[in-house]
Formats: C-alpha cells, sequence, structure tokens
C-alpha cells in the first residue's frame, strides 16, 4: 500500500505541468454556457489537443497518450491545480466515447473519436426526456426504420450543452412493443443541425444557457451512427456506465484545487473562526474523495469492475461540490449574491449534481439495495 | 501507486477478525464495564499474541514496528468487535516510550506492552486516563515531565460503560523530560480513528440487518425508502472515512491523522444515530448488544481531540494537493 508515483509517473506529470504553466490563459475564459464562452473553450481544446493533452488516456491514434487511469488522475490535479478552463467537451469524452471503445465500430472510432479530441465536435447528452428523468425506461422517443437508417421522431430535454453543441447521442425507442420498457431501445448519434432538429435552449438558474429541448421530426440517422445492434441500446448505455467512467464523471482534481482555493480565501478573509470547520471539511472532502478515488482506480487496474461503487462516488462529489461552494459564497457575504464571479458559477454548476446522471435519490437507491443488499421495495 | 492493502496485510486483519469473531466481546465488554477485567486481559493478550501491539513498536525493544498501516487495519477490527480497554492509550504510551533520548524506560516497560502482559494507560493534569483501574503501566505528563504514577484516583463513569475514566495519581518515578507527547498523539488519534471507523462498520452491518429480518406494515422496514436512504449515507461516510484513515496512516502528517479522526469519529457517530432510530426502543436498550457501539461511537468522537480541535489542526495543516 503506498501513495508515492514512479518516477515514470512523476516525470508524465511534470511534463503536464510545465506545459500548462506555458499555455493555461492568465485571464479565466467567459463561462461555457455562453456563445462567446462556448467558443473559446472550443479554442482552448483544440489548444490542448495540439499538444495532445486533450484526452490523454485515449490510445495515441484517436489523440491521446495512453496514459492509463492513475496519469489521468494526476493530469486532472495538475489541470485543475493550474486554474485550467472547464471542459466543454465532457459530454462526449466522458459518456459517448467509452461506449465507442467498448461497442462502437472501428470505423465509428476513426470517424468521431479525433474531432472530439480536438473540440471541434462538441457533444450533447440527449438522454432526457419529459416525464422520463433518471427513469431511462420511460423514453418515449422513437426511431422507426427507413432505408439505410432511422428517423428519430419525439422530444428530448435537459440536454447539456445542447444549446451550443454540434451532434448529439442517446437512447430511442425502435420497438414500441417490445415485452419490457427497457427492451427495443437503440443507442444513436445524430447531427443537431440535421433537418427535422430544432433545438430551443433552456436557461438554467443563472439564465445561462446551458441545457435546451429537442424537437425531432423525422430526422434520419444512417445506419453507421447506430451504437452496436438496434434494440439492444439499454445494455450498451449501463456496460459503461459502471466501468471507469464512473471514476471519471468528475476528477478529485477539481476539487482538490478548488478546497485550496477556499482555503486562500478564508485565509484572504481573516480566517474568521465561524467559518473554520466548513473549511476543514472541504478540504478533508478533497482529500478523502482523492483517495477514494485512488482506491477505486487501484481495484480497478488489477482488473475489478467499479460497477454500483460509483453511486457512493456520485452522491458524495455531487454534495460535496454544493457545500464546498456554500462556504466560499458565504465567506464572500454580499459579494457571493453577485453572479459574475468564478464561485458563483461553480455554485451554480454544483447545484445541478445532485439532480443529473440519477438522481442522488436513485442513486441512494442503488446503493442500499446493490451494495447494502436491501429488499426492493415501494419508492 | 497502489492504495489498496495488500494480501498479506489482508490476511492479517482476517485473522484478527476471525479471532474476534470467536471471542464473545460483547461479554467480555459487560464484564469489563463491571470492572471485571479476566476476560477482558485474556482477551487482550490473544490481540498481543497476534502482533497488534508489536505494530507500534520498534524491534530495538521486541516490537515488529513502526507498522502504522498494519496498526490502523488492526484497529479497525478492534472497533468492529467493540473491544474494550486502553487500545489507542497502549499504542500512544508505547510510541511515547520508544520516541525517549533515554533508551531506559523502553528497554524496561515496552517487551510487557508487546507481549500483552501490560496495558497502559496516559494523561496529563486534569484529564482522566482511560482505564486507570486496568492498566498496569500508568503514564502522567505535566510541565514537560514524563512520571510512571503510581495510581489513579475514583473511577468516573462513561456513557460508554467499557471505558472507565481514571485521573491519575501526582508524582511518582520521572521517566524523561519534554517527552514527544505530539508523535503520541498522532499514534492516540490515528488508532482512534480506525477503531471508530471499525464501530461505523459494525453498527451498519448489524442495522442492515435487523432491518431485513423487521417487518411491519406488512414488509421488512429494510424496503422502505425512507430507511434505505438513511443507510445509504451511512455507507457513504464510511466509505469515504476508510481512505482518509489509511492514507493518514501512510503520510502520518498531523494534519492527515486530524482528519481521519474527525472524519471517521463523524461517520461512525452518524451511523450511531441512524442505527438507533432504525432499530426502534429496542436500540434504546442496555442489554441489546447493540448498545456497545453506539456509546463507543459517542465516546471515540472526542477521545484525543474533539472535531473542532481536529478541523483547527486540519486547516493549519494548509493546502492539501499532493
Amino acid at each position: 500500500m503506498d501513495l508515492t508515483h514512479s518516477p515514470a509517473d512523476e516525470a508524465f506529470r511534470a511534463e503536464a505541468r510545465d506545459w500548462l504553466r506555458t499555455h493555461v490563459p492568465p485571464e479565466p475564459l467567459p463561462s461555457l454556457e455562453t456563445e462567446e464562452g462556448f467558443a473559446a473553450h472550443r479554442a482552448w481544446e483544440a489548444e490542448l489537443s495540439a499538444d495532445r493533452w486533450s484526452v490523454v488516456n485515449w490510445p495515441e491514434e484517436y489523440g491521446g497518450r495512453d496514459a492509463g487511469l492513475l496519469r489521468w488522475l494526476l493530469f486532472e490535479e495538475e489541470y485543475y491545480a493550474a486554474g485550467a478552463p472547464g471542459r466543454v467537451g465532457q459530454n462526449g469524452v466522458s459518456l459517448l466515447a467509452p461506449t465507442l471503445f467498448d461497442h462502437g465500430t472501428r470505423e465509428q472510432r476513426a470517424r468521431v473519436l479525433p474531432p472530439m479530441a480536438r473540440g471541434e465536435v462538441i457533444w450533447a447528452q440527449a438522454w432526457s426526456e419529459p416525464e422520463a428523468g433518471s427513469d431511462l425506461a420511460a423514453l418515449r422517443s422513437g426511431a422507426v426504420r427507413t432505408d439505410g437508417g432511422w428517423l428519430l421522431s419525439g422530444q428530448k430535454t435537459w440536454s447539456s450543452r445542447a444549446a451550443f453543441a454540434d451532434r448529439a447521442f442517446g437512447l430511442f425507442r425502435s420497438e414500441p412493443n417490445a415485452p419490457r420498457p427497457h427492451q427495443g431501445l437503440t443507442y444513436v448519434m445524430f447531427d443537431l443541425r440535421a433537418p427535422g432538429v430544432t433545438v430551443r435552449p433552456i436557461g438554467r438558474l443563472d439564465g445561462k444557457p446551458a441545457f435546451a429541448e429537442l424537437f425531432l421530426d423525422e430526422v434520419f440517422v444512417p445506419d453507421e451512427d447506430v451504437i452496436g445492434e438496434p434494440g439492444q441500446g439499454w445494455r450498451i448505455a449501463m456496460s459503461t456506465a459502471g466501468n471507469e467512467r464512473g471514476l471519471m464523471l468528475r476528477s478529485p482534481g477539481r476539487f482538490l484545487a478548488s478546497a485550496d482555493r477556499l482555503l486562500g480565501l478564508w485565509e484572504a478573509r481573516g480566517g474568521p473562526v465561524s467559518e473554520r470547520d466548513r473549511v476543514a471539511d472541504a478540504l478533508m472532502g478533497a482529500r478523502a474523495y482523492q483517495l477514494f478515488t485512488y482506491a477505486a482506480a487501484s481495484r480497478f487496474l488489477e482488473g475489478s469492475s467499479v460497477g454500483p461503487e460509483s453511486s457512493l462516488n456520485k452522491v458524495f462529489w455531487s454534495e460535496y461540490d454544493i457545500a464546498l461552494h456554500e462556504t466560499a459564497l458565504d465567506l464572500l457575504g454580499e459579494e457571493g449574491e453577485s453572479t459574475d464571479t468564478a464561485w458563483a458559477e461553480g455554485y451554480v454548476f454544483a447545484l445541478a449534481g445532485p439532480i443529473y446522471a440519477g438522481t442522488n435519490e436513485i442513486q441512494r437507491d442503488i446503493i442500499a439495495e446493490r451494495l447494502l443488499g436491501l429488499p426492493k421495495g415501494r419508492r | 501507486m497502489r492504495f489498496l492493502l495488500d494480501t498479506e496485510q489482508r490476511a492479517f486483519t482476517e485473522s484478527l477478525d476471525a479471532l474476534l469473531r470467536a471471542a464473545d466481546t460483547p461479554s467480555v465488554v459487560r464484564d469489563w464495564g463491571r470492572g471485571e477485567h479476566a476476560a477482558g486481559r485474556a482477551l487482550w493478550s490473544r490481540i498481543a499474541r497476534a502482533g497488534v501491539f508489536a505494530l507500534a513498536v520498534p524491534e530495538a525493544y521486541e516490537g515488529v514496528g513502526p507498522l502504522p498501516v498494519e496498526l490502523a487495519a488492526a484497529f479497525v477490527e478492534l472497533g468492529r468487535h467493540a473491544v474494550p480497554g486502553p487500545l489507542a492509550e497502549t499504542v500512544a504510551a508505547a510510541v511515547l516510550l520508544a520516541g525517549l533520548d533515554d533508551p531506559g524506560p523502553a528497554k524496561r516497560l515496552l517487551p510487557a506492552l508487546v507481549s500483552g502482559e501490560a496495558m497502559a494507560t496516559l494523561a496529563g493534569p486534569g484529564s482522566y486516563a482511560l482505564d486507570g483501574d486496568a492498566a498496569t503501566t500508568l503514564l502522567s505528563y505535566d510541565g514537560g515531565e514524563l512520571r510512571l504514577a503510581p495510581g489513579h484516583g475514583p473511577i468516573r463513569p462513561s456513557l460508554d460503560p467499557a471505558r472507565r475514566l481514571t485521573p491519575l495519581a501526582a508524582g511518582g518515578e520521572r521517566l524523561a523530560t519534554d517527552p514527544p507527547l505530539a508523535t503520541a498523539l498522532t499514534w492516540a488519534r490515528l488508532a482512534v480513528a480506525a477503531q471508530a471507523l471499525g464501530v461505523g462498520l459494525a453498527l451498519l452491518d448489524r442495522t442492515v440487518a435487523y432491518v431485513k429480518q423487521r417487518t411491519q406494515f406488512g414488509v421488512p422496514v429494510g424496503s422502505f425508502q425512507a430507511v434505505k436512504h438513511r443507510l445509504a449515507d451511512a455507507k457513504v461516510a464510511l466509505e469515504f472515512a476508510r481512505p482518509l484513515v489509511l492514507g493518514a496512516a501512510l503520510t502520518l502528517a498531523p494534519a492527515d491523522v486530524a482528519a481521519a479522526k474527525v472524519t471517521a469519529c463523524e461517520a461512525a457517530y452518524g451511523t450511531a444515530r441512524t442505527a438507533l432510530q432504525l432499530h426502534g426502543a429496542i436500540g434504546y436498550t442496555a442489554e441489546y448488544d447493540l448498545s456497545l457501539w453506539l456509546t463507543k461511537a459517542r465516546a471515540l468522537r472526542t477521545a484525543w481531540g474533539s472535531p473542532g480541535e481536529c478541523r483547527a489542526e486540519v486547516v493549519s495543516g494548509g493546502p492539501r494537493r499532493r
């Protein structure tokens, strides 16, 4: 049991740190939930990608460094410590790409992944539908067979990044008469600018269009944009939910850097005793999350799958993120009410954490039923 | 970087678990709380023979340490089985004695702690030593002096019946001046953190088992979402305390150890509150074994540093990024 990194891993970390020191923009980019910010973040992805830092854990042939899970963690620690921008491509990189690595064709990987790595194609997720929420088995939007592909119709909503993104991925019901509601779903990728697609941006709490509604009217998707077998979408989507993606949804590096900044803010405000315990909690939570992730990564690298413990992870980071930002806003006092600070942006972003990616209530059910072995019952 | 117990470490904790499972610790605890120490001493000897106290003692004094990771792993098991006695105190005393400039006291006193023939406790001025009536090596420190106390004062009951609080008598043989108290405190906190984690894990296990078999309104209580979610929260808290405990054992940095202490103790205490609520009135009953863990979770929370003191230490430790 140890926490020291090999000289080769430390060399990788040092290389990342050096690169970031000379490349991270000196001023924060505008919010990525604005058109201007989205463009700036897209340009930043291109800059990262030019030196193969945008997707370090991917194979080299797709623009990565084949760095592995551990080096990804080290990279993320350096990335956020350097104050580098939030990642506009994260939906694609952390949700779609792992599915393509597991279930995509060679042609799909070669076509989809390199532009994703370069930030040329930004992906939006299109899982949610009105009246479905965390219950993906209740999806109603349909895919109907046509010559050489499928026609998508229906409505998706709460589609993160869709206001400015290029393409989207999600599940569509291709067999409406399948015996069970999670059967007969097909996993497809589609163009947000294709004929028949209407994108209506939705303002989140601060009014910024962080997501959108998608109205689909017979949108053509060629067969080559179906991932895996038609009708098997649920299984395909679930099979990647429990792998390392469970570790990559939120990196510990982000919280370590935020906790350090919170400590700095607290000290700059004279170290008020009234907020000391909450600052300590933020420092401890970041460390706990880092070490929990190291332990999970160690097990993963030994061949264990991550499985339902990713639900522990999700409940922890999403609630931690809010507590950390609440503490910062309280420390800022009146200034904390203003919406144009990085802390306010982080706060609004954090508020969504317990809601998306499977609500925390659903995650707690999974923890109780699958990790503690409690009986299924009334919701 | 492999942040996981290795095979040998896991085998050690599993053998300790098996030893303790066979020991009927609830009846040992109840005897101990009445001041009847025979069964507790016998169990203590078996724990010592398994090598637990040797982990805190260097080879020069017949130990195998210092091995803080193994010690932390062992203390999780001691907590899981609610083992009574001055466990963290014996570890702190061993570390304190081994760290003295003069090797004399360590040569004289440590082998008996390693073998389990002796148990130690320690306290500063105005504070209580745990189990001064059972411990054989009573260390008192005051004004930069470490002494072998000649005895103890009246016993004060603890909320945890297994913890007997005793002031130490003044005077006694002077062992050292300016002993390394800070290091001993770090080890005591590490041991308590691990013990508390074990207490919390036992409370969770017992409560999960209970809500699966206890029925109300015709179904197991554990099928209700309100019950599930409380237990899920306890699981989250404990599973995120565990890496802090093991990480603190690796670094032994005072801020890391304080973080482990406060996080593990809060997780255990929160789990205790949940365990009591979900057991209902039976959990609020001294004769039901759950009480042995419930009250220990409360006592460990303030042993060797309150949550506030530990959080102050965390903040003074500066940036956490490695």
